[in-house]
């Protein structure tokens, strides 16, 4: 029977609840957005003591299923004002799944502000179930979060931890929810649309989630749940991005870099251009080369949390051999490269490790420097001033408190009108002038503009699944159809990675299928991937209905309808009523 | 005969040893050579391309090449 833990921050108790029935077939981003949906008024303030932050593994984490442990972690967003699902791959998961834990629920807010705590979760062996301590938090506050981590593991072992940097402590809405990667950095986030700041205007700093001794994750039936692993582990074991030596696994995301520049489709200089004549020094065969000289051998990636096979992430090293920081994604070196016209790793690297030690997302920053910098606060290329500004933001100075509160907020600050956004939230690294059906996602995403809820580019760039040309206009169909089945993946807790295998392998796909039947008790069938994902999808657009986004938001910036973009010279011209009837 | 300017990314990059980071060299064809032609003129293997873009567009490889055309190769690539 699986449990729900409410955290009420408002009198510091916790309560262990049975999952509700209606919940039973639910995890993940699946589980969040239900949860959010039912219990959050969608015309709460963000930061107002309605607003839950909600925990959700996906529905096969905690299980030897290949590259399961992901948690989803949902709210009102502060900054789309809309219902928002941010995910991380961490063992935070996997040990929250174990303990029992369908879903953590923080609610609530303190009375007195400024003060910290934080939620010791542990279990409890004679009650034979999850038991919870309230302990300060203020010696950890206002600090970078590489000194941090450290103590917290001197002080408590072998724990997985959920916090706030700074900018969650001063409600940024560019403020993520921070997670430890396999080496206990704190550097893999729950980074998107300020749900950090929803944690910190509940007083809470961390949740430290010590699993030792809890029972795991049981099987409604073991031989099914076997049956699906074997053939979703065979199909990422075959395809060439997601296999051992292949493309992710030897250079990371950010191999990307250089192909939707070739694609005349990377964002650069603030959205202004779709190529920088600097990206192959910032691309994930520079990464490799890079360290290659610098440390003397071929390093490989490695993975960010337990059970995952397809390791795509990177460390990057300084020219004397010592680390400097893990790692530097295709969106992070993006954002803050191409989109900055910053075009070295050395620069974009001690960019990242800022955002990661001060709690910010990479993808917001980097286009609100973008902005900053067409706003004439610095150059556009001015890495070192880049670099000064990231530590305005994490010590919340009045610059910094701007920045910091994304891009929107910098535009209007700096008078900018080229922003790149869409309900307040910033695009990632795609151009969509150059890349249409991305674009339309963008525009339709419940999430605001966002790539990860439904990544065309797959198709439209990737060739996996088929190959539709990126400037193809008629793909409302095509978005829908990726947002559905990502809907789906989010509530696994399978890395959204394994989609480049099984939307080749159906065999795969079948599998993840099977893999939750074997936890759940379930008979779903490939025919019930787009039934879940509707379903999820439906809460999602009536609680943002409900809180005022209407379809009128479902659209691109003005700016993209009139500028050309080089080198293709092409516009936003998508119809509206293409963009209506992704959900009609 | 034309001159198309090629550039290999990723795995790809390892049969072409020396060549820098983006670094396109030029290969010579006759007049009408397809995409599927440079690949063999390369000794390339063809399993291992995936995409081809000819000046930023996508093309097949039983597309034909013009004089000063740049051509990206890439073996199947994936991320996020």
């Amino acid at each position: 029977m699986g449990k729900m833990l409410r955290l009420n921050m408002t009198d510091r108790s916790a309560t262990l609840q049975d999952l509700p029935d209606a919940y039973k077939y639910l995890g993940g981003r699946g589980l969040t957005s239900t949860l959010v949906y039912d219990e959050v008024d969608p015309q709460c303030h963000a930061l107002g003591p309605n607003n839950k932050l909600v925990f959700a593994p996906g529905i096969v984490t905690g299980t030897p299923a290949p590259t399961s442990a992901r948690i989803s972690v949902g709210a009102k967003s502060p900054l789309t004002g809309g219902i928002k699902e941010a995910n991380a791959g961490t063992a935070f998961s996997p040990a929250q799944a174990a303990m029992g834990l369908k879903a953590i629920v923080v609610e609530g807010q303190p009375a007195d502000k400024g003060k910290w705590w934080m939620a010791y979760v542990s279990w409890d062996l004679n009650k034979k179930q999850p038991t919870v301590e309230f302990m300060p938090a203020d010696e950890y506050a206002g600090r970078d979060l590489y000194e941090v981590f450290p103590e917290l593991f001197k002080r408590f072992g072998k724990v997985s931890i959920a916090g706030i940097g700074t900018a969650g402590e001063f409600l940024y809405s560019n403020s993520g929810v921070v997670f430890e990667d396999m080496e206990g950095r704190p550097a893999r986030y729950a980074g998107r649309g300020g749900l950090g700041a929803v944690m910190g205007s509940k007083g809470l700093k961390f949740i430290i989630m010590d699993r030792k001794g809890a029972p795991g994750v049981a099987f409604a039936d073991k031989a099914v749940f076997e049956q699906g692993r074997k053939k979703l582990t065979a199909a990422l074991m075959e395809h060439a991005i997601t296999k051992p030596k292949g493309a992710l696994n030897s250079y990371g995301t950010a191999v990307l870099i250089n192909i939707l520049n070739e694609a005349g489709g990377l964002p650069t200089r603030n959205f202004s251009s779709g190529r920088f004549e600097g990206a192959a020094k910032i691309a994930g065969e520079a990464v490799f080369e890079g360290n290659k000289e610098r440390l003397g051998k071929e390093l490989y990636n490695h993975a960010c949390s337990p059970g995952c096979i397809i390791q795509c992430s990177n460390t990057w090293y300084r020219p004397d051999g010592t680390e400097h920081v893990s790692c530097q994604e295709y969106e992070s070196i993006w954002s803050l490269g191409a989109n900055c016209g910053i075009d070295s790793l050395d620069v974009t690297g001690e960019l990242i490790k800022l955002c990661n030690a001060y709690g910010v997302d990479t993808i917001e920053m980097g286009c609100t420097l973008g902005v900053a910098m067409e706003g004439g606060l610095l150059a556009f290329g001015d890495g070192k001033r880049a670099i000064e500004l990231m530590h305005e933001v994490g010590k919340g100075t009045p610059i910094g408190r701007i920045l910091g509160n994304g891009t929107d907020m910098a535009a209007r600050a700096l008078g900018v009108t080229r922003v790149p956004t869409v309900k307040g939230q910033s695009m990632p690294a795609y151009e969509p002038r150059a890349v249409k059906g991305i674009g339309i996602t963008y525009a339709t995403s419940t999430m605001g503009a966002d790539h990860t809820s439904g990544y065309t580019i797959a198709p439209e760039i990737l060739g996996v699944s088929g190959k539709v040309d990126q400037f193809d206009k008629d793909k409302a169909d095509l978005a829908r159809n990726f947002l559905e089945a990502t809907a789906y993946i989010d509530s696994t807790g399978h890395c959204l990675f394994i989609a480049f295998a099984i939307l080749d392998i159906a065999s795969g796909f079948e599998g993840s299928v099977e893999e939750c039947n074997g936890v759940l008790g379930t008979q779903w069938t490939m025919n019930d991937v787009g039934r879940i994902g509707k379903e999820i999808l439906a809460r999602e657009v009536a609680f943002n209905r409900a809180a005022g986004i209407s379809k009128a938001h479902d659209r691109m910036p003005e700016f993209m309808k009139y500028e050309k973009l080089p080198p293709h010279n092409v516009t936003w011209d998508i119809p509206d009523e293409t963009l209506d009837a992704v959900f009609p | 005969m034309i001159t198309v300017h090629v550039k290999l990314f990723a795995t790809l990059r390892q049969y072409r040893p020396g060549l820098g980071m983006g670094e396109a060299f030029p290969v010579e064809l006759s007049h009408g050579a397809t995409i599927g032609d440079l690949i063999q003129t390369l000794r390339l293997p063809d399993q291992e391309i995936k995409i081809v873009f000819v000046n930023g567009l996508f093309r097949e490889r039983t597309d034909s090449l013009a004089d000063g055309d740049e051509v990206g190769i890439f073996p199947p690539v994936g991320g996020g």
